[in-house]
């Protein structure tokens, strides 16, 4: 299967542009140099390029000019109780381009039970024909079963994708075991695939909703006092362990609290493989909004994990972003109107999760962590693309402005500020979690594959023309640690002679034998099982394992210090 | 076996000492005694009195006592009097695939007093299929013939099921118990889901009762076992291998959760790993009402034995949690023991013969898991840690005794020499030095996991409801002068902050007018409701037909406001949501 470019847009592939005199920002350093763009490609980067007459040229004077945005986290198809979300790929892909991200990983949520690969060519048939941006697709294992392995096989060698969402909650929904998880993850270990959870504790949480419901809180502070941070956090700590010892790339999609973050951030100083993801809205806002009195409003912020109502968790969350606790900024965008939203006005479990952010992540990040001194440019580039392409091998290809990269450039006002409103938005959805909030930081002019699609504030994009972009397996961002670990992790038996002793006699093995290993006999045929009397000149030595000091009784005083197998965990570095 | 082809006599066969108690018996039941010259040592202070013991109770401390003539005088000579022992995890009743232990009550309580431990609180593990009162009743009946000391009994929630309900309520009111185990390993054993954990915590705490909890993560221990077996490892070594540290803390972290939501008080059985025990400290920190046991294996040695050459020596160690192949956790351990952060020292004493533990020689999963400790328990916290500068003689007496007295609603009658306490007393000498082995011990197994270690510090005289038990290394036990020691519900020491929380967590909702705008038609998916609430939802919510009427209002002028033409917006913030955060557990 062919991933190129099966459209070829004549328009796209004439556009010739120059950007000059702007300050070029990736995340690792930032110099002043001209960019020429050609196809869709970056051609020539440097000062007093020579380029071909009648080439477009864009003044960037003043302005920085950095990789466009990727946002890893959109749901623009996903279904809730058979609605569609209020935004699907046309309108989330335009306000993303407006919002200077040229690229989007999106969600595949199957149907529990249905087959991934049908789900996975839903997805792209609407994507192909409505996306206005480059995308690619994350797949969600709503329910595991061993048949799945061929499927997820199929999707990362044939069909470019190489990341999946598992649930830890959504109780009886989508929801996975810790046996169940341990298998995914060995699974994606396996093909170089990287495992992204959501993390919350689905027994616990169905366990308070319960308990809310009961005591008659029906309204969306419900939702807030049901997933309270612990549940968030338990699920975080424990898909931390079972990715341990599955030796597997763990990604947690939406950080929403402070002990969330902390743990990804300890985890890493332990040497694990993970990554963490807040998004836009708990980046840029927090949880007091459910208790507020209009039940719009408050429904409107609804989502899992929720907001945390800590109004300091958005400060903590972009003070981890910055020193590289967390690595990568999403939006988790996926937006329902009040009146979907108002399914649930009787009973907040049933109000539609999700909110808007896909327009706005970047200019919060900005705002919050670069013009605060949190971050510098170079990292605010690492956070909201670099990152993001490097963990889903996208990079260099995007995330990056460089001689061959896609041209995906925008051009950022650093200095002015913009107000978000859902009167001024590019998405349909009537409410914006952020309304009213003023942001430093916008994109004055958005290229994607080498067309410009923002300029002065207009939008010029192009139903259809985003293309489906495939990732191999294996990206060496994240795989390389965990290959030289699986060559360093393997466990070794003790050589040791055949114990002889006697083994006393098992009455009935059925009833409590340990539930899953097999039984390899149970006794040594040929030994007579020893009665109650009590034998204590037996001893339990064969020749074969004789040492020269046998008659002297062993002492445990004899400590040996480091266990010869080794210490099974290789990631405890200290 | 571990060690020694031949063994010495024990000091009293279970004839002689039966003979020996005989004798004694006209003596033993009118014993009046009195301590003198000892320094009292309770948990909060220690102070120079003298002791006088009538009818199994502490009558009188002080100095210049007025006692009658006749009663016997024990010199302590300067020695600590402290309260006796109590071990609150031992399993002297729980077979292993139909065979006991070969510690039953009677082995296992001697070896108890031997080593100043005057009271067990014994596991009662119902076997599948047994009722819970059943199985307790059967272990009640077992102590009380067999049982050398004072004990109360744990009882073991081996399935979560409605039925239990009943029986727990019936344990608790009636038969004097208030603290149960659950699992969260053995899967497919006795292992809960966390919305069971979540259902038996939630109803043991409206009982009062203490919620124990086997803490590691039984889903993973059984990918990691088939995936050893997998590699061909059999062995012991295997057992560590399979349960690594991790899998420890995990479940620690999620059982303080769900207590942590449910708003009770969790006691974490055996921690074994620093990890597992640092959860537990920062949980304690941030105000949980969790506390974490260390036993007397993980205190005083580690998990490299289980790469021992020697099979039955690797597989004596076998445990779960496995001892930490780490050298480091006991003396870390002791730090946290020391300094408050852990608080109960049990001894997790199982006691399998070699030729038991060899049910698993071909597969380390069939070995039957448990260590000795309970002689060696008091004596190890005081070489380890007092004798190393780590603790105080105070603490001492806390964490072998007066804690496990107070989590568990024995207190003061158990756990401090006070007027009116029973008379479970020890005469510690701090610097008696025993060397341990399999020889010399109470217990009935042919090995012990410490052989060969010394330790300092020891009991000189125990007393066991105001009877000299042990005297000048001699035991005078008799079997079955036990009393089991009924447990009332809502100990203060842990119920009291879980009541003050419960006031306050009181959650509140919003009162807001209703919504009255369009509400979208939700096609009929039965397949994609949340399943629980489904029931609670208000008649009136229930799926609209699936025409969508835009102009559908399910609302009353009652409620409506003057602005309601206008299109609501999210632009009035409240910044301190009005209900207050739910989680009044995070002080910091």
């Amino acid at each position: 299967m062919s991933f190129q470019a099966k459209k070829s847009n004549p328009r796209v592939t004439s556009d010739k542009l120059i950007i000059k005199g702007g300050k070029i920002v990736n995340d690792d350093q930032s110099f002043y140099a001209d960019i020429y763009v050609e196809d869709g490609i970056i051609k020539q980067i440097g000062e007093n390029l020579i380029v071909p007459t009648g080439v477009k040229t864009v003044d960037a004077y003043g302005h920085i000019v950095i990789p466009g945005g990727i946002d890893v986290n959109t749901c623009l198809q996903a279904p809730h109780l058979g609605m569609s979300p209020a935004d699907d790929f046309y309108h989330g892909t335009r306000a993303a381009l407006a919002g200077g991200t040229t690229m989007i990983i999106d969600h595949v949520v199957p149907e529990p039970g249905s087959s991934l690969l049908s789900a996975f060519d839903q997805w792209k048939d609407t994507a192909d024909k409505r996306s206005c941006c480059d995308y690619s697709l994350h797949i969600d294992i709503t329910r595991w079963h061993d048949g799945l392995f061929e499927e997820l096989e199929s999707l990362v060698k044939d069909k470019g994708v190489n990341s999946f969402l598992i649930f830890m909650a959504y109780k009886d929904k989508f929801q996975s075991s810790d046996t169940q998880i341990y298998e995914m993850f060995s699974a994606m270990r396996e093909l170089g695939a990287i495992a992204q959870v959501h993390a919350e504790n689905g027994d616990i949480i169905e366990e308070e909703q319960k308990k809310l419901l009961d005591l008659g809180i029906t309204g969306p502070e419900g939702h807030v006092l049901s997933h309270p941070e612990e549940v968030e956090t338990e699920a975080v700590y424990r898909a931390i362990t079972i990715a341990k010892q599955a030796n597997c790339p763990l990604y947690i999609t939406k950080v929403m609290s402070k002990p969330a973050a902390d743990l990804i951030a300890k985890a890493r100083k332990k040497g694990m493989v993970i990554y963490g993801e807040p998004i836009a809205a708990s980046l840029g806002t927090d949880g007091s909004h459910y208790w507020s009195k209009n039940w719009a409003e408050a429904a409107a912020f609804v989502m899992s994990p929720p907001l945390n109502p800590d109004t300091s968790t958005p400060d903590y969350l972009n003070s981890l972003l910055s020193c590289g606790d967390l690595q990568v900024t999403a939006s988790a965008n996926c937006t329902f109107t009040t009146a979907q939203k108002a399914v649930g006005k009787d009973d907040f479990t049933f109000i539609p999760e999700g909110t808007n952010g896909i327009e706005e992540r970047m200019s919060i990040v900005w705002d919050k962590a670069v013009a605060t001194g949190k971050m510098d440019e170079n990292d605010f580039v690492a956070v909201t693309s670099t990152n993001a392409a490097k963990i889903f091998n996208l990079y260099p290809r995007k995330g990056r402005i460089a001689v061959g990269s896609d041209a995906d450039i925008v051009i950022w006002n650093t200095k002015e500020t913009r107000t978000f409103s859902a009167k001024t938005h590019n998405l349909t959805v009537e409410v914006n979690i952020f309304e009213g909030m003023e942001c430093r930081g916008f994109p004055v002019l958005v290229i994607s594959q080498g067309r410009i699609v923002l300029e002065d504030g207009t939008l010029s994009v192009m139903e259809g023309s985003g293309r489906f972009i495939p990732r191999k397996a294996y990206p060496d961002y994240v795989y390389k640690r965990i290959k030289a670990r699986s060559r360093m992790a393997d466990a070794r038996g003790v050589p040791r002679g055949n114990y002889d002793g006697p083994v006393h006699d098992v009455i009935s093995m059925t009833k409590s034998v340990p539930a899953t290993p097999t039984t390899r006999g149970p006794s040594c045929p040929g030994k007579t099982p020893l009665g109650p009397t009590r034998n204590l000149h037996q001893s339990g030595f064969t020749l074969s394992g004789t040492q020269m000091d046998d008659h002297i009784p062993r002492r445990t005083a004899q400590k040996i210090v480091a266990p010869p197998g080794g210490r099974s965990n290789i990631t405890s570095l200290s | 076996m571990l060690q020694g082809e031949s063994h010495e006599p024990h000091p009293f066969t279970e004839s002689e000492a039966e003979t020996v108690q005989k004798a004694l018996l006209s003596v033993v039941v009118s014993e009046r005694l009195l301590i003198k010259g000892g320094r009292v040592v309770n948990d909060d202070q220690s102070l120079y009195a003298d002791v006088y013991v009538e009818d199994g109770i502490i009558k009188q401390v002080g100095e210049n006592l007025i006692v009658p003539g006749g009663v016997k005088v024990i010199e302590a000579n300067g020695c600590m009097v402290i309260p006796g022992g109590i071990d609150v995890n031992t399993c002297l009743h729980k077979p292993y695939l139909g065979t006991p232990p070969v510690d039953d009550f009677y082995q296992g309580t001697k070896a108890a007093l031997a080593g100043g431990t005057t009271m067990i609180i014994d596991h009662v593990t119902p076997q599948p299929g047994d009722g819970l009162l059943e199985a307790f009743e059967k272990w009640q009946e077992a102590a009380d013939k067999k049982s050398c000391c004072d004990y109360s009994l744990h009882v073991d929630i081996p399935h979560w099921h409605e039925g239990v309900k009943e029986e727990l309520e019936q344990l608790v009111q009636e038969k004097g118990i208030n603290s149960f185990q659950v699992y969260m390993a053995y899967k497919g054993l006795y292992q809960m889901p966390d919305s069971q954990l979540y259902e038996a915590f939630s109803f043991l705490k409206e009982l009062g009762a203490v919620v124990l909890v086997h803490a590691e993560n039984g889903d993973l221990i059984a990918q990691e076992q088939s995936k050893i077996l997998g590699m061909g490892i059999i062995g012991p070594e295997g057992h560590p291998l399979s349960r690594p540290e991790e899998l420890e803390a995990e479940a620690v972290f999620r059982a303080i959760t769900i207590g942590n939501r449910v708003n009770c008080p969790v006691y974490i059985t055996k921690v074994m790993s620093k990890s597992a025990a640092e959860t537990v400290a920062i949980a304690r920190k941030k105000g949980s009402v969790v506390f974490g046991e260390p036993i007397t294996a993980s205190l005083a040695t580690d998990g490299s034995h289980y790469w021992s050459k020697n099979w039955a020596k690797a597989a004596a160690y076998v445990t779960s949690p496995p001892l930490s192949p780490d050298p480091t956790t006991p003396e870390h351990l002791h730090s946290l023991l020391a300094c408050g952060d852990l608080q109960v020292v049990g001894s997790g004493h199982c006691a399998y013969s070699t030729s038991q533990k060899a049910i698993g020689k071909d597969n380390f999963t069939l070995i039957p898991e448990g260590t000795n400790g309970v002689e060696e328990r008091m004596g190890f916290v005081w070489d380890k840690a007092v004798a190393m500068g780590k603790m105080d003689e105070n603490q001492f007496v806390a964490v072998t005794s007066t804690n496990a007295a107070k989590i568990f609603n024995l207190y003061p009658r158990k756990g401090r020499i006070a007027v009116g306490s029973d008379a479970d007393i020890v005469i510690w000498d701090p610097d008696k030095i025993k060397t341990i082995t399999a020889k010399s011990q109470q217990s009935a197994l042919e090995y012990n996991i410490f052989e060969g270690m010394d330790c300092r510090g020891g009991p000189l005289h125990v007393v066991s409801q105001g009877r000299v038990v042990f005297e000048e290394g001699k035991l005078q036990v008799q079997q079955g002068t036990g009393r089991f020691i009924s447990r009332k519900p809502f100990p203060d020491f842990a119920y009291q902050r879980i009541k003050y929380r419960n006031k306050i967590m009181n959650m509140q909702g919003v009162s807001r007018g209703m919504y009255d705008g369009p509400v979208y038609d939700v096609p009929a998916t039965p397949k994609y409701i949340t399943p629980a609430p489904s029931a609670k939802t208000s008649p009136t919510t229930h799926q609209p037909p699936p025409i969508r009427n835009l102009h559908q209002s399910n609302f009353s002028l009652s409620g409506s406001q003057i602005d309601d033409n206008i299109p609501r917006r999210s632009g009035h913030r409240i910044v301190a949501p009005p209900g207050g955060r739910s989680n009044i557990t995070s002080l910091g």
